[in-house]
């Protein structure tokens, strides 16, 4: 059987992940600041004030700017399934294509038609007519959101499927579990409204870095308002839902779980929390100081008192038991490749099916099931554990930003309702530090999904090394060459043209630039001067 | 009939459609970057065109990423098994198409002219390199792919990057080019005045009949091309291209047997050579939106024509024919089939519809003073 060399998995991997993270920079920002541009806009057409319509063209070009490279790397991750993971594209495409091309058809059609419009359509649509497109762009790209975690939602608890022996592959018994899986949902939910905070602090921290400037006054005040009231209510949103996220985890995806609570016994009910902990994934324990609250783990992943978590140790000794019982499975598999007739393979097969995936766990080590050893199962058990160093402090730090954001937002809310908070000379300076917050906090929220999720590209159904196309090393070297170069170039064009607008900041209240003469050479695009930094 | 075969035709139908959106739209928009250069000879010229096709680009850009998804969703062991054995010209097709986002968006944003010419090689890139990969990929599919499955289904790809680029998938990636700047042609002249609009009728006119060379050439080539021929299907059955009943067998020609049995397929080259010979004169009377129309006949007319000169063949393999990817061993189950059927009749029609309302919208000339005037124009 031919397989992908462990280079080629390893890079794939490495591919994948930097290609996923770098479109999430573009995300999470297009999902929220397009809500904001409605909110403004919806300001603008119910009050009749022209300053809100400024707002939401000046938002509306730096969204612009994001949006652009969010499209373009998208299209990376619509190729890459099929270019480098050709096994899992066959194995399980007849499932996650489906929410797949249901979000081309109805999210991002529509997402991507009334975004052109919402951009040049301003002179062109009435009032009313240019607000609805713009709510339009905003449900549009939230719906793509949808339909991309109600892919992912499989990946993590594949429900609604099941194994075909003659197809070879996994099919699609029931759309209505795949798309309302408990973790499509809840992963939906936290994701976007994760986007909205990262939009809200977008606005806020531009615009309070404005009003430390003493620029663009009316502007950036109102702004940051509605930035603020909205992030408010997002990050509290985004933590709620971040544990109803944990709940749900708990119990689709224990290992997961347990690599996120570094948790590596099984302890009484209700477990502790580690606050900080320092897990060692050679040594399978915690390493060094440790910082618990007791009770609190049990409480909130369980949402009971007495439900025992199983521990790593014990995890990987039950995947112990998994790898046995699918090694007949699979065998059973080969035999009824080889002879479709065979119904004794057949009922041996469906006897052994839940843990086909396990089997493949171990063809890693052992290509020929039949001359398995002991050491290669206790090899294959022990990569049934996800990272944990990694899995348990993305999530550590992804959860401290998140209530890092929840602390400012608060502050800049109070702030800019009351004018009475004594620290707002010192939290207009600090704010533009606090832009990276929210991308760094998306980023490891994936990190900690998709890592904790590991070894499997399907949990317990397919393992990640199998999934990998076959290609040669010298393939991956030259698209990762390829990719880093492309991508390198885009983000520092990206970043300077965001910076470049951000400093030179909204155009005057209803400011229109005088038409250039003729229709010859090059005419500045603005005809505003770039306004200088005060340094 | 089975409703599983019924699906697996319809999918195939529906599959043919998304293509010939992609050609239609997406090709039009490439086309216009292809002759960026060449139709605005000045920089406010250029803008003039960049910003006809600046509302819609991106959605119909859409077309291609549905392509892409449907083609998973409904066919997912082509899309495993081209998508990786192709790697290199698909990393080819993706690295020149994520130019095209940041180019439309960025190239306005600043006034140096190095800063512009370097987008506009960038559009050109990005609009000329896809078009003729698409043509090629086309091209090479007629020819059939070198691959294989191993027992548990995992696709063993053994041809090597450069056979890929052979005169005849050239021929087809020209003849896709030739089209998507037809198109594009017609586009610009629609909404355009001046020298914009005199260029762009020029390159239509030139277009029209190159596309009528080369689809003839490329017929005639066809029919002394080694088709495939297919044999003990199980039509009904699930996806399994290693079924060992199935026997296929090469020989020259055999492109030609589905429409030797079914003579009304002639109709759809016959659409090419209306569709291109009317649109030509249309263009050249100054008929840009009759053009227009024709040209997406005619994309109809090329693509049908492959279409059922390969039925059921889709990715007909040449190392090891018996397991060619069919109509009837490729597809996605039949209860995925039939969801995706139920979504695919809710939104396609919507899609059409609201896309048309947008080009209205923003129907009428597009001016160099609009766009200098605009701060938000490309």
């Amino acid at each position: 059987m031919v397989v992908p060399s462990e280079t080629v998995i390893e890079l794939s991997r490495w591919q994948f992940a930097a290609t996923a993270l770098y479109h999430f920079l573009f995300v999470p920002l297009t999902l929220g600041l397009s809500f904001i541009l409605a909110a403004m806009e919806t300001v603008y057409v119910t009050t009749g004030r022209v300053i809100y319509k400024e707002m939401a063209r000046f938002w509306g070009k730096l969204f612009a700017i994001n949006f652009a490279l969010g499209v373009a790397t998208g299209l990376t991750m619509e190729f890459e399934f099929g270019t480098n993971w050709s096994f899992y594209s066959h194995y399980v495409g007849d499932i996650f294509g489906a929410p797949l091309a249901i979000e081309g058809l109805m999210a991002f059609f529509m997402e991507s038609t009334f975004v052109g419009l919402m951009l040049f359509g301003w002179d062109r649509l009435s009032k009313a007519g240019h607000l609805a497109v713009t709510y339009l762009v905003a449900l549009g790209s939230n719906l793509s959101a949808l339909w991309i975690l109600v892919a992912n939602g499989f990946m993590q608890d594949p429900v609604g499927a099941s194994f075909n022996p003659v197809s070879q592959r996994m099919e699609l018994t029931s759309f209505f579990d795949l798309l309302f899986s408990h973790d499509a949902q809840s992963k939906f939910v936290h994701t976007s409204i994760a986007g909205y905070v990262t939009g809200a602090i977008f606005v806020v921290t531009i615009s309070a870095w404005y009003l430390s400037k003493g620029r663009h006054v009316d502007i950036a005040r109102r702004s940051l308002r509605m930035g603020a009231l909205f992030g408010v209510f997002s990050v509290i949103g985004v933590i709620t839902l971040g544990d109803a996220l944990g709940f749900v985890a708990g119990h689709a995806q224990p290992t997961k779980l347990a690599a996120m609570e570094g948790m590596w016994e099984t302890e009484p009910a209700p477990a502790p929390l580690k606050v900080i902990a320092f897990p060692s994934d050679e040594q399978q324990r915690n390493v060094g100081p440790t910082v618990e609250i007791p009770g609190l783990a049990g409480i909130l992943i369980t949402h009971s008192l007495d439900t025992e978590l199983p521990g790593i140790k014990e995890l990987e000794r039950r995947a112990m038991e998994r790898i046995r019982n699918g090694i007949p499975g699979m065998l059973a598999l080969q035999r009824y490749r080889e002879n479709p007739d065979d119904q004794a393979a057949l009922a041996t097969l469906r006897e052994h099916e839940d843990d086909l995936g396990y089997a493949m766990l171990l063809m890693r080590y052992a290509p020929d099931l039949t001359q398995a050893t002991e050491v290669q199962i206790a090899q294959a058990a022990r990569d049934a554990i996800p990272p944990v160093w990694l899995t348990f402090w993305s999530f550590r730090l992804m959860i401290g930003m998140a209530f890092l954001m929840l602390i400012y937002l608060i502050a800049m809310a109070t702030y800019s309702l009351s004018k009475q908070c004594v620290l707002h000379h010192f939290l207009l300076k600090i704010s533009i530090w606090m832009l990276p917050v929210p991308f760094l906090a998306c980023e490891l929220g994936w990190l900690t999904a998709e890592l904790g999720r590991q070894p499997w590209t399907v949990y317990e159904k397919l393992p990640t090394w199998i999934s990998a196309s076959t290609h040669s090393a010298g393939y991956l070297y030259f698209s990762l060459t390829g990719f880093t170069l492309i991508y390198l170039v885009f983000i520092i064009i990206e970043m300077f043209l965001m910076v470049k607008f951000i400093r030179q900041g909204p155009g005057e209240h209803g400011h229109r630039p005088v038409p250039g003469g003729g229709g010859g050479g090059i005419q500045p695009v603005l005809s505003r001067p770039v306004m200088q930094p005060e340094e | 009939m089975e409703v599983y075969i019924a699906l697996k035709i319809l999918w195939w139908l529906l599959l043919g459609v998304l293509l010939t959106g992609l050609a239609i739209m997406v090709g039009m928009d490439m086309g216009v970057g292809t002759i960026l250069r060449y139709v605005g000879r000045t920089d406010g010229e250029r803008r003039v065109a960049l910003n006809i096709i600046g509302p819609h680009w991106d959605g119909n850009q859409v077309w291609f990423i549905l392509g892409g998804g449907a083609i998973f969703a409904a066919w997912p062991v082509i899309y495993a098994t081209a998508f990786s054995g192709l790697y290199v010209v698909m990393l080819l097709l993706l690295w020149t198409m994520i130019i095209r986002p940041v180019g439309f968006e960025y190239r306005s944003k600043l006034p140096s002219p190095a800063w512009r010419n370097a987008w506009d090689l960038g559009l050109f890139i990005g609009g000329f390199v896809p078009m003729l990969v698409f043509g090629a990929a086309m091209g090479n599919a007629l020819q059939g792919f070198p691959y294989h499955f191993e027992w548990n289904m995992a696709s063993v790809y053994t041809g090597s990057f450069i056979s890929l680029f052979n005169p005849f998938a050239i021929l087809a990636g020209l003849l896709s080019v030739s089209m998507s700047v037809y198109m594009g042609a017609a586009m610009l002249m629609n909404r355009s005045e001046g020298a914009l609009y005199e260029r762009s009728r020029r390159l239509l006119t030139l277009a029209g009949p190159l596309v009528l060379v080369l689809f003839t050439a490329g017929g005639i080539w066809i029919a002394n091309l080694q088709g495939y021929t297919l044999s003990g299907a199980t039509q009904g059955a699930a996806a399994n291209p290693l079924d060992p009943h199935v026997s296929v067998q090469m020989s020259r020609g055999a492109w030609l047997t589905n429409f030797k049995s079914m003579p009304v397929l002639w109709l759809l080259p016959l659409l090419t050579y209306v569709g291109v010979i009317l649109g030509a004169l249309a263009g050249r009377a100054g008929k840009a939106h009759l053009a227009w129309w024709l040209g997406a006949l005619a994309w109809i007319g090329i693509l049908g024509t492959v279409g059922a000169a390969m039925f059921p063949f889709m990715m007909p393999s040449t190392t090891n024919p018996a397991q060619s990817l069919t109509v009837w061993n490729a597809s996605s189950s039949e209860h995925t089939l039939i969801w995706m059927t139920v979504w695919t009749v809710v939104f396609v029609p919507a899609i059409l519809a609201y896309t048309s309302w947008a080009f209205w919208v923003m129907r009428g000339k597009v001016t160099t003073q609009q766009v200098e005037s605009d701060d938000h124009a490309y």
